[in-house]
């Protein structure tokens, strides 16, 4: 039985990678394949990822993740401003200085469960918010959102028009203009920063399988199934909760340090609580507590949000021109309330219907599918007496 | 003193859309067990009634009048609203100085309807699911309301004003005796006295009709109310539209004070969470009581002194309250025991 999951194991992980590196084959016919939504897709995985280790495992559902995206962004374009434009400097600070703060915020939410855990980490997100916007607009530039500068060649000049980049200096780095990210040397943009996000969506897959599998995931599956037993039995659960937390938030820190280190630009609005509701949609779209379902999620969402908030009354017109003339228009009208500006309407919309039909997500959906299958094929009995153990 | 006076007084009604909008999150969840994250959307789309009101009583049509001329020498081309052919000049300009607190009628029938129809379509579903699913279904349907008003209102605050009577500002600190130095919006104080006037209405409800005795039980213990007999699920619709109707209200209300634009709900649901776990989660008079405080320290917060003391202190001093009341007690100011606790 041990062997049989860790094979299963390893060809999951490997077919996973797989997918991934071959993404831009994969998504070629449905027209996805542009290098911009691509890294979209696998940073958005990370971050999904990170969640489901919190949500999935543990059950603690938290409305505030998009302060670690914040964190994240912002120390990464404080480190491309002031040490490099390399982006490992930049992560490394960034995943740390994000743990730093979850664990923060985790020491004081984790002290509550349910939904005083969910209302606690949304009034901190929100407070990371409003804090960007006002006090704290020194480090955060405000509405403008922080950006990569020239050299400053004035000392008078504030740090938020202009860069140090000590290291860069120091190695005597030729800067025509504002650089553009790099990891040693090669550029943060079009499928170089779509492999270098792959490679670490893959790495971040299998943290989070290898943590599933360890005795510390299956802690945190016993405390989502029944938290008071374990503490009858003794066990002090807290210390696990934080680190989940911590863990979680530092999947968060490093998906908001690749959005800056793809496109150095942070602003707060990705702090914004819709920000932490999309990331619990696509956890469980995909399908909560599972290792592919978050990462599915994420990818199905950023491109229905491409395609959706791409299309126009023309295309809906086109789309029904097969309906009587009255009929066309009216379907027009209904049609533009949910595409182009409307995509959050679609968004929400998909939500409830996720929420209310397949509280399980998408791998939920194919379980069934499958097991409709295999009664067909004869296994009643199995199909029958075996059911699906309850989430 | 003038200026801790007047900064109560600043708190009050901001306090008072605190209180009303917590104490139908309380009602809500101490009734239905339901968390509802859509709570700010039915705040927003009480004040976009009254927007919708101001709106259908300026319909108007286009006359050319021949007797007079625009700057061009044509015709002028006038716009007249039906109201002014229908019932007057004089009653129409009446209605329209109103609007806002007419608004109060059509946003309490249009916000029944819509508190019945959301309970009766998707909360009612959602009583055996855990509070998740329901945080996340609600949570869903606030992004869709607010989307959707997004779409047929625009995106930018829309102003409404106040009756001419109550435009002005009150000298409050004449009838105290604190001198002239305390001056406050009349409308201001109208929302207060409006929201005082509401929350007294659903305690009185409450605590004095037999409906409002079979709903205190069903916060107490909902499976014995249904086994003795009594018909909760009906009861339960009720609840939901009164506590749709209580947001509605406030929220058309308000609109004078604060323009409404699409996401005021959120704004206003985030806070209003916070004030019901201050409050103590179940606990109406918890909701009403921390509403009103956590109004008034925030109009502490944003005093030019207090500023200048610690920036920034306005924009988080409602968190931070609720982070230390949730760390010295666990079940906020008036938490009952028992409610949310496993």
């Amino acid at each position: 039985m041990e062997k049989n999951t860790a094979l299963k194991d390893t060809i999951l992980f490997v077919g996973f990678a797989a997918v991934v590196l071959c993404l831009p084959i994969i998504l070629e016919p449905i027209g996805a394949n542009y290098p911009d939504l691509l890294q979209k897709i696998a940073i958005f995985g990370i971050f999904a990822i990170g969640f489901n280790i919190l949500f999935g495992l543990t059950g603690y559902l938290s409305f505030g993740h998009a302060a670690f995206i914040g964190v994240g962004s912002y120390m990464t374009l404080w480190s491309f401003k002031l040490l490099t434009m390399n982006v490992v400097p930049a992560i490394i600070f960034s995943v740390m200085l994000a743990g730093v703060f979850a664990y923060l915020i985790g020491y004081v939410s984790l002290r509550r469960s349910g939904i005083y855990f969910s209302i606690l980490t949304l009034a901190f997100a929100q407070m990371c918010y409003s804090l960007a916007y006002s006090v704290l607009t020194p480090i955060t530039n405000g509405e403008t959102g922080l950006q990569t500068r020239a050299i400053r060649t004035n000392p008078e000049t504030s740090l938020l028009d202009a860069d140090l980049r000590v290291i860069d200096q120091a190695f005597g780095v030729q800067e025509v203009g504002v650089p553009t990210t790099n990891f040693f040397g090669m550029a943060m943009s079009g499928y170089t920063g779509f492999y270098f996000c792959a490679v670490l969506l893959i790495i971040c897959f299998f943290i989070a399988q290898r943590l599933t599998r360890s005795n510390f995931g299956m802690m945190l599956k016993a405390i989502k199934s029944n938290q008071n037993r374990l503490n009858y039995t003794g066990i002090h659960t807290r210390p696990y909760l934080i680190a989940a937390f911590v863990i979680s938030g530092m999947y968060a820190g490093l998906a908001g340090s690749l959005m800056a280190a793809t496109d150095p630009i942070a602003g707060a609005e990705r702090m914004q609580w819709t920000a932490s509701g999309e990331v619990v949609l696509m956890t469980i779209l995909g399908g909560v507590g599972t290792l592919v379902g978050p990462v599915l999620g994420a990818g199905l969402i950023k491109y229905a949000e491409q395609k959706v908030s791409s299309w126009n009354e023309g295309i809906l017109e086109n789309f029904f021109s097969f309906l009587p003339e009255t009929l066309q228009h009216l379907m027009t009208n209904i049609g533009s309330l949910f595409v182009g500006e409307g995509w959050h309407t679609t968004l929400g919309l998909m939500f409830m219907i996720i929420v209310i039909f397949l509280p399980g997500g998408i791998m939920e959906g194919i379980q069934r599918i499958a097991n409709i299958f295999k009664r067909k094929s004869g296994d009643n009995s199995k199909g029958a007496s075996a059911p699906q153990p309850a989430e | 003193m003038d200026a801790i006076f007047l900064q109560v007084l600043n708190g009050l009604d901001k306090g008072g859309a605190y209180a009303l909008i917590a104490l139908g999150l309380t009602l809500v969840f101490g009734t239905l067990g339901v968390v509802n994250f859509a709570h700010g959307a039915l705040f927003m789309l009480g004040a976009f009634c009254a927007v919708a009101l101001e709106r259908m009583l300026s319909v108007s049509y286009e006359r050319i009048n021949p007797d007079k001329q625009d700057f061009l020498g044509n015709p002028l081309k006038e716009q007249i609203s039906y109201l002014v052919d229908w019932l007057g000049a004089d009653t129409a300009a009446f209605l329209q100085d109103y609007s806002v607190p007419l608004s109060i009628l059509f946003a309490a029938i249009f916000m029944a309807i819509v508190g019945i129809v959301m309970e009766r379509g998707l909360i009612k579903h959602f009583y055996k699911r855990p509070h998740a699913d329901q945080i996340l279904v609600t949570f869903g349907l606030a992004i869709v309301v607010q989307e959707l008003v997004r779409h047929y209102f625009g995106a930018n605050p829309i102003p409404q004003a106040a009756p001419d009577i109550v435009s002005g500002a009150a000298n409050v600190g004449a009838w105290v005796g604190l001198g002239d130095n305390v001056i406050y919006p009349w409308w201001r104080l109208v929302y207060f006295l409006f929201s005082a006037a509401i929350i007294f209405g659903v305690f009185a409800f409450l605590q004095f009709t037999t409906f409002g005795m079979v709903v205190r039980a069903g916060m107490q213990d909902r499976e014995t109310v249904g086994l003795l007999g009594i018909n909760i699920e009906q009861k339960f619709t009720v609840v939901f539209g009164l506590a749709a109707v209580v947001a509605g209200v406030a929220g058309a209300m308000y609109t004078p004070v604060l323009p409404p634009d699409y996401h005021m709900g959120m704004d206003f649901l985030v806070l209003s969470f916070v004030v019901v776990v201050v409050g103590g989660m179940g606990s109406l008079g918890g909701a009403v009581l921390a509403g009103f405080l956590l109004g008034i320290l925030q109009s502490f917060a944003s005093m030019q002194a207090v500023q200048e003391l610690i920036p920034g202190i306005s924009q988080i001093i409602i968190y931070l309250v609720a982070v230390i009341v949730l760390l010295t007690l666990p079940r906020g100011l008036m938490g009952r025991k028992g409610v949310m606790e496993d």
